[in-house]
């Protein structure tokens, strides 16, 4: 029965795959995107990957979609050229297609429980994480503290990324003076045409909000994490941007202290490496923070989650106030 | 060559190679974008797909449940999606900076206007 | 009651599952815009919250059909919001309900 389905999904997948290759309209194609982003979340659940799920349909389609959106409102909606010379393309991919194909021949058989892939470290994360670590969530215990390094290198990048956002596009700034109304967020004839639209994302917003501490604090016994909860709490602040307008929420939150914010969660995470190596252990052992080894993890746990989430949070609002400033989308 | 034992793969290798083949073929820079996006996502599935321990669950600890699906690729694969959709908004930054340089996010319209010049 | 149950969730999934596959072909199938948002509006509340009851038939009384109800919650009312808004923006963008008879124009 898993397989029907794993076969249907992967077959969708496929067909979505040509349909991006095909059209040329690109919003069209942003949406199939989107469809293809969260087939693979699908196709995650059946594989058992719920953690990868969550994100996959939280980031790459929520967030990924959104960015691809902005940047077609504020440059071009069509494909105008015709591919670059396809059959031969078509050659050199069906070779490389060819090679990896052979280069799978090797490879243990798919859910096959001997492959060597789950005979060296991985049983001893599944059998030793609840007494080492004392959380039900195997991929939290291992993102969190025993490859906490990597977190750390990937909240990095997230922080590096956004940087990199407001560096090349930067905001074109509030309206400080001007027009009063524009400046007051949307005018009384608008707000009455959106009267579906506000009602609605009001009643929304908290929940969102709310899901998205869930997340963070659920990460130990379920799905859920630092960067789920920060791109759910993001969507909320994109939310209230779409109902409100741009200035409107940069009064919420302005980007200065986004900025403050993200370079705050990276702060976090390193400084409890910092303060565990203070306390006489090794950078993000955290068994040193407290009494008991397992108390000491389940705070240190706690503290790099908090500081990943913010992080996820202010850059990926700050990315989004960043594409939608730009002059083909200001309204 | 059983096929039961290695579909996976070879979809993951199919969809990697449409990605590829939608980078190199098309000009348009957004549609390079999202066909890089394809690639990753078609090697987050190869990862996963390797992960799979037949009648295993999601590795959260259950009481009476005994066989778990490998969970040290669910955790490279979680980095490398936030890492994938850092590279692509910073990708996407790139195509707004050169449509306003440039007027037209088309590759070929990019190389007249910089051979002209 | 068991089977009761059972069978009520098939019924309500299977609904569910027609309910879909309907709203897909009257997307291909229906001749203007506004006929193809009712189409994909009835995948999004008939279709899903059909399978959602069925599905929390089959999960008695635990916290996964609270979670469900949840999720129900929150379909009912985003996905007519969604379509408000798409038919929203299509009328302000100049499109028709109907296409005008030829004598009118």
């Amino acid at each position: 029965m898993e397989l029907i389905i794993d076969i249907t999904l992967l077959t969708f997948l496929g067909l979505t795959a040509l349909a991006i290759n095909r059209i040329d309209k690109l919003f069209c194609v942003i949406m199939l995107s989107g469809i293809y982003s969260l087939l693979c979340a699908s196709l995650f659940v059946t594989m058992d990957a719920v953690d990868v799920a969550f994100t996959e349909a939280a980031v790459g389609t929520g967030i990924a979609t959104v960015l691809l959106l902005s940047t077609i409102g504020a440059t071009e909606t069509e494909q105008r050229s015709a591919p670059h010379r396809p059959l031969f393309a078509l050659l050199v991919v069906c070779v490389t297609g060819a090679i990896l194909v052979y280069g799978t021949m090797d490879m243990p058989a798919f859910g096959d429980p001997n492959a060597p892939i789950h005979q060296h470290v991985a049983p001893r994360y599944v059998q030793q994480s609840q007494h080492e670590i004392g959380s039900d969530n195997i991929v939290t215990s291992i993102l969190s503290s025993y490859r906490g390094f990597d977190t750390l290198g990937e909240t990095v990048v997230i922080f590096t990324a956004g940087l990199a956002v407001v560096g090349l596009i930067g905001f074109r700034g509030m309206q400080k003076f001007g027009d009063r109304q524009r400046a007051a967020g949307v005018t009384q004839n608008e707000m009455e045409q959106h009267l579906v639209l506000r009602i609605v994302i009001k009643m929304f917003i908290p929940l969102i909000l709310l899901f998205a501490l869930y997340v963070q604090f659920h990460g130990d016994f379920g799905p859920g994490g630092g960067f789920q909860a920060g791109v759910i709490f993001a969507s909320a602040f994109i939310f209230y941007t779409l109902m409100s307008g741009l200035d409107a929420a940069m009064r919420v939150v302005s980007p200065r202290t986004l900025s403050y914010i993200a370079a705050l969660g990276v702060l976090l995470y390193g400084g409890v490496g910092i303060a565990t190596m203070l306390m006489g252990g090794n950078y993000l052992a955290y068994n040193v923070l407290r009494h008991d080894p397992l108390h000491g993890q389940h705070l240190g746990i706690f503290l790099i989650e908090v500081g990943v989430g913010t992080t996820v949070f202010s850059v990926m609002v700050l990315i989004f106030f960043a594409f939608s400033s730009r002059k083909g989308l200001r309204q | 060559m059983n096929i039961g034992a290695h579909y996976n793969y070879w979809v993951a290798i199919f969809l990697m190679m449409t990605g590829f083949y939608v980078v190199i073929t098309h000009g348009n820079l957004i549609k390079k974008l999202v066909g890089l996006n394809l690639f990753t996502t078609s090697v987050f599935i190869l990862y996963i797909s390797l992960a799979k321990v037949k009648g295993g669950t999601a590795p959260i600890l259950v009481p009476g449940v005994e066989v778990y699906s490998n969970p040290l690729p669910h955790v490279l694969i979680l980095t490398a999606i936030v890492v994938g959709v850092a590279t692509t908004a910073v990708g996407l930054a790139l195509v707004l900076l050169i449509y306003d340089r440039y007027g037209t996010i088309e590759e070929d319209e990019i190389r007249l206007k910089d051979d002209s010049l | 009651m068991e089977t009761f149950l059972i069978l009520a969730s098939t019924l309500c999934i299977s609904i569910g599952v027609f309910l879909g596959i309907t709203g897909a072909v009257g997307i291909f199938r229906m001749p203007n815009f506004f006929t193809r948002l009712h189409a994909a509006s009835v995948t999004d509340s008939g279709c899903a919250s059909m399978l959602l009851f069925g599905l929390m038939l089959q999960s008695g009384f635990t916290v996964a059909t609270v979670k469900l109800c949840f999720i129900l919650f929150f379909l009912l009312i985003s996905s007519p919001t969604a379509g408000h808004a798409l038919s929203k923006t299509a009328l302000s963008c100049g499109a028709q309900p109907t296409p005008l008879p030829r004598e009118e124009r």
